[in-house]
């Protein structure tokens, strides 16, 4: 552990690689190389050539583990697979798998360094690396921060080549053809003959032999799947009520749960009484969990009806019961004792604005629920020392830990079985509703238990998206910007996160200032500080977690300064860019959106440019006043990914971001009185409606030299781009979100 | 009390204010209807009810006592899809798939009245269904090209 104290003590570890989660220092046994963990199950003549593509007379298994919480992650990981493979994709059966530190995501340490995405130096390279190392020594699996085409494209196509060509040598041996003489589609092998030799029938062969590992990686011309569109796996049985999310299984012998925790998070329960709700219909038990009570029924609706029967008294917020406090809080967090990083220091900015004509800007964003459709559920099932979980969730190995804790077992007795979820944004990295269904579990031994949230349980417990604050200053002089000082002070999603888990997160926060502190343009003057609030109400990372406050911040101070500056947003843009990729994405929303034509009367038309998770993204949105208020008319969006693996779901994810982007910046916040969020349903925090969405139109890039998720970078330019166009339409600057406050929207 | 559900007759025991939604969900232990509100917020509960789509959340057991109910499952079928639902696989509309059996229920019911529905229709029928992925692209497309295909049929 020598080495990991002394990286532990460099604060370029930055509170580091895991921006979903916290850091794993400590938790985890080291343990290198690690094992295959399908190899324990085999039967005699089963073959698990890595822990990813098991085969046996019956079929081919490939495992997934990257959590699918509606990015279409499990078809995507699939289609690697079989890329080298040579199987289609509905020729095997596809498994979360159980937790493993062989499925580590290295890909983490991508946003665990502090260098700009496109810095390849050697120390930035050698920091990834490192970090890397760290991620993979202990064996840290997660999904999250737009990590599993990063972390898996590489590492699943070797699986199936190391696959393939193990089957070609079996294959050799039973026919004595050389194996460069096999070729292989289809799921089979093929002989120069014509004959074909299916892989299952090979699996006895193969398990016979050592996996052939001195490969190397087909050729993109040869690709059949990557780059083309596809069908999700997922899409028939989401077509027709057939695929089952956690919320839908059924166990034998199974009860109902649901709980109520105090509305201020964190808070005590001081008593409740239960002699009402325990005598309802179909109602078990009442029993207390942490900080609230549970009901216990028949079916989830009798339930959720007793748990809101209980009459509960509750103990103080642990936090300020009001959200102007949380506001004075942030706004006393721009001093030294609280500056956790100065990121971004080009030029003189201090020299810069010493004179006159300086230009102040404060801008805010605020709590942001997460609100996935399918509200929270787990189920849990505790049996002689066996402790089973059904949820969907992005943190397996987490979760074994924290439910390990509450029963009192080791971590390997927890058994986890991923299920599909319906939505996260980031809501399914907590462990709260688990801890709770697992509590419930131990009163009720060896029964299985579903516990269900309420909508309105699911609102009031959520820990929203961080609240963040910008005090900026800027000049500009003849027509361009020539210095930014940018202060962000938010309180650390890192740190909120990693409390939970009993993490300690050393160093800065880079998601205080993430999408704004590595902003691509060389403004001869700049610097970017970020300031830690001390921690309030407990936040959890939501879809592009830091980017989502901090890009809004960045580009809407700069788009100010440069519509002051009398500069055209794009052109200005494009003088300061630093990067070529970054030059092209604007290029293309540009000419995608004929950005310079006149729009007419009553329009109005903004930019962003905002990279997050190493994809600049740029949005162009065109609004038009209307007499019921602003309507959002079209958007454009340019991404480099560096390689799109699938343009359908491709094109959908981006959509679908700009989408959570514009709808959360225009209506949605969560405002704390007396403690407790007041938004407790859709009709208070709704996100965008159909009726509202925009033409999205989109381009998925491939300059960029490393392959990139798409889960999240369409949203932190969405709202700053969408108060540029506000601005150029009404000619006033959104300062807060959400807009709604101070504009009227159709 | 009895409910005629995709054709069958089932008889629950349950309590008269009992929502649909639950006796579908956890009486019957059909779980293509989802919870998401319980308010009517969100559309993810969406039923027929003597084909009309309803809010499953909404409607009492005794309401539905006698009535025709038909839920996703009763709607189409993997092996034998309703035009809907094919033209949702053809765009891939879904994406966490938790909304979209009360989108298509309510798409479905729409075009039975407004087989020719404007860009407006669409956007005012659809717009008490909910999508926090934000498929609201895919969903206009896919309301359009089932319709046209209804149209053909």
């Amino acid at each position: 552990m020598g080495r990991l104290k002394a990286i532990g003590r460099r604060s370029f570890l930055i509170g580091s690689a895991a921006v979903l989660g916290g850091v794993a220092f400590g938790t985890f046994t080291a343990v290198r190389p690690h094992d295959n963990p399908l190899t324990a199950d085999l039967s005699e003549g089963e073959v698990a050539f890595n822990a990813f593509v098991k085969l046996t007379a019956d079929g081919i298994t490939l495992i997934v583990p990257h959590a699918d919480i509606g990015q279409g992650v499990q078809s995507a990981q699939a289609a690697l697979i079989a890329e080298e493979f040579d199987i289609e994709v509905d020729q095997a059966t596809l498994s979360f798998g159980d937790p493993n530190p062989a499925y580590y995501n290295t890909a983490f340490a991508e946003e665990g360094v502090p260098f700009m995405s496109f810095d390849e130096s050697t120390v930035a390279e050698t920091m990834r690396g490192v970090v890397g190392g760290v991620i993979k020594m202990m064996g840290l699996q997660g999904t999250g921060g737009s990590t599993s085409m990063p972390d898996q494209y590489e590492k699943l196509r070797m699986a199936g080549a190391v696959a393939r060509e193990t089957i070609k040598a079996a294959a050799s041996l039973r026919t004595g053809v050389p194996v460069a003489d096999l070729r292989t589609a289809n799921a089979s092998v093929i002989l120069p003959n014509g004959e074909t030799i299916a892989y299952v029938d090979l699996a006895a062969e193969a398990s016979q032999i050592s996996p052939v590992t001195d490969i190397a990686l087909r050729d993109p011309s040869e690709w059949r799947h990557i780059g083309k569109p596809m069908m999700r796996t997922d899409t028939v049985a989401k077509a027709t009520g057939t695929q089952t999310f956690g919320i839908d299984l059924d166990l034998d012998g199974m009860v109902y749960a649901s709980v109520r925790t105090n509305p201020r998070k964190g808070g005590a329960m001081i008593g409740f009484d239960k002699k009402y709700a325990e005598n309802m219909r179909g109602v078990h038990a009442i029993v207390p969990v942490t900080n609230g009570i549970a009901a216990i029924a028949d079916n989830t609706w009798r339930a959720i009806q007793a748990v809101n029967e209980v009459v509960c008294e509750w103990g103080p917020a642990p936090y300020p019961a009001e959200t102007a406090a949380h506001w004075d809080e942030v706004a006393a967090s721009f001093v030294d004792d609280r500056l956790d990083q100065e990121w971004r220091a080009d030029g003189d900015v201090d020299a810069a604005l010493a004179g006159e004509n300086k230009i102040t800007i404060e801008n805010r964003a605020p709590y942001v629920a997460h609100q996935p459709l399918e509200p929270l559920n787990a189920i849990v099932r505790i049996s002689d020392g066996l402790v089973e979980v059904w949820t969907g969730h992005q943190m397996p190995r987490f979760l074994q830990q924290q439910v390990a804790a509450v029963v009192g077992v080791d971590a390997d007795s927890v058994q986890f079985y991923n299920q599909f979820s319906g939505g996260s944004f980031g809501h399914r990295l907590e462990f709260e509703y688990i801890k709770q269904a697992t509590q419930i579990a131990m009163a009720m031994p060896g029964t299985p238990v579903k516990m269900t949230y309420s909508r309105e349980e699911d609102f009031v417990q959520d820990y929203p998206r961080q609240l963040a604050m910008s005090r900026a200053q800027g000049i500009v002089e003849n027509g361009q910007v020539t210095a930014l000082s940018l202060d962000i002070a938010a309180p650390s999603v890192l740190a909120s996160q990693g409390q939970r888990l009993g993490m300690v997160t050393p160093g800065p926060d880079a998601q205080i200032v993430a999408g704004a502190w590595n902003m691509p343009y060389n403004i001869p003057n700049l610097r970017v500080r970020g300031y830690r609030v001390p921690e309030l109400a407990p936040i959890s990372s939501w879809r592009s977690v830091g980017a989502s406050h901090a890009g809004f911040l960045a580009e809407n101070t700069l788009d100010e300064l440069i519509r002051t500056a009398g500069a055209d947003p794009m052109e200005e843009r494009l003088r300061l860019v630093n990067h070529a990729v970054h030059r092209t994405v604007l290029e293309t929303v540009a000419e995608m959106s004929n950005w310079g034509v006149d729009l007419g009367p009553n329009r109005g038309r903004g930019l962003a440019l905002v990279e997050s998770f190493g994809v600049p993204t740029a949005e162009v949105i065109e609004i038009s006043m209307t007499d019921y208020g602003i309507k959002l008319d079209r958007v454009y969006v340019a991404a480099d990914v560096g390689q799109v693996i699938d343009p359908v779901n491709f094109e959908n994810q981006v959509q679908g971001g700009v989408v959570w982007g514009l709808g959360h910046a225009i209506n949605s916040e969560i405002t704390y009185s007396d403690g407790v969020a007041e938004q407790t349903n859709y009709h208070a925090a709704e996100g965008m409606r159909i009726f509202q969405t925009p033409e999205i139109v989109v381009r998925g890039l491939e300059n960029a030299p490393k392959i990139r998720g798409i889960g999240e970078p369409s949203v932190p330019p969405a709202a700053p781009a969408l108060a540029s166009a506000i601005f150029d339409l009404t000619g006033e600057r959104p300062r807060e979100m959400p807009f709604f406050k101070s504009f009227d929207f159709v | 009390m009895q409910l005629l559900v995709n054709g069958e007759v089932r008889t629950v025991d349950v309590e008269d204010d009992m929502p649909l939604l639950w006796v579908l969900r956890d009486e019957l232990g059909l779980k293509g209807t989802k919870y998401g509100c319980g308010i009517a917020q969100c559309g993810a509960c969406t039923v027929h009810m003597d084909g009309v789509a309803v809010r499953s959340c909404q409607v009492a057991a005794a309401t539905a006592d006698g009535a025709e109910v038909v839920t996703i499952e009763g709607l189409g079928s993997p092996d034998a899809l309703h035009a809907v639902q094919d033209a949702w696989i053809a765009h891939q509309v879904a994406q966490c798939g938790y909304c979209q059996s009360g989108q298509i229920m309510q798409a479905a019911s729409f075009l039975e009245t407004n087989p020719e529905p404007t860009d407006d229709d669409i956007d005012i029928v659809m717009g008490g269904n909910l999508c926090r992925c934000g498929t609201y692209p895919r969903i206009r497309a896919a309301v359009k090209t089932a319709a046209a295909k209804l149209q053909e049929a």
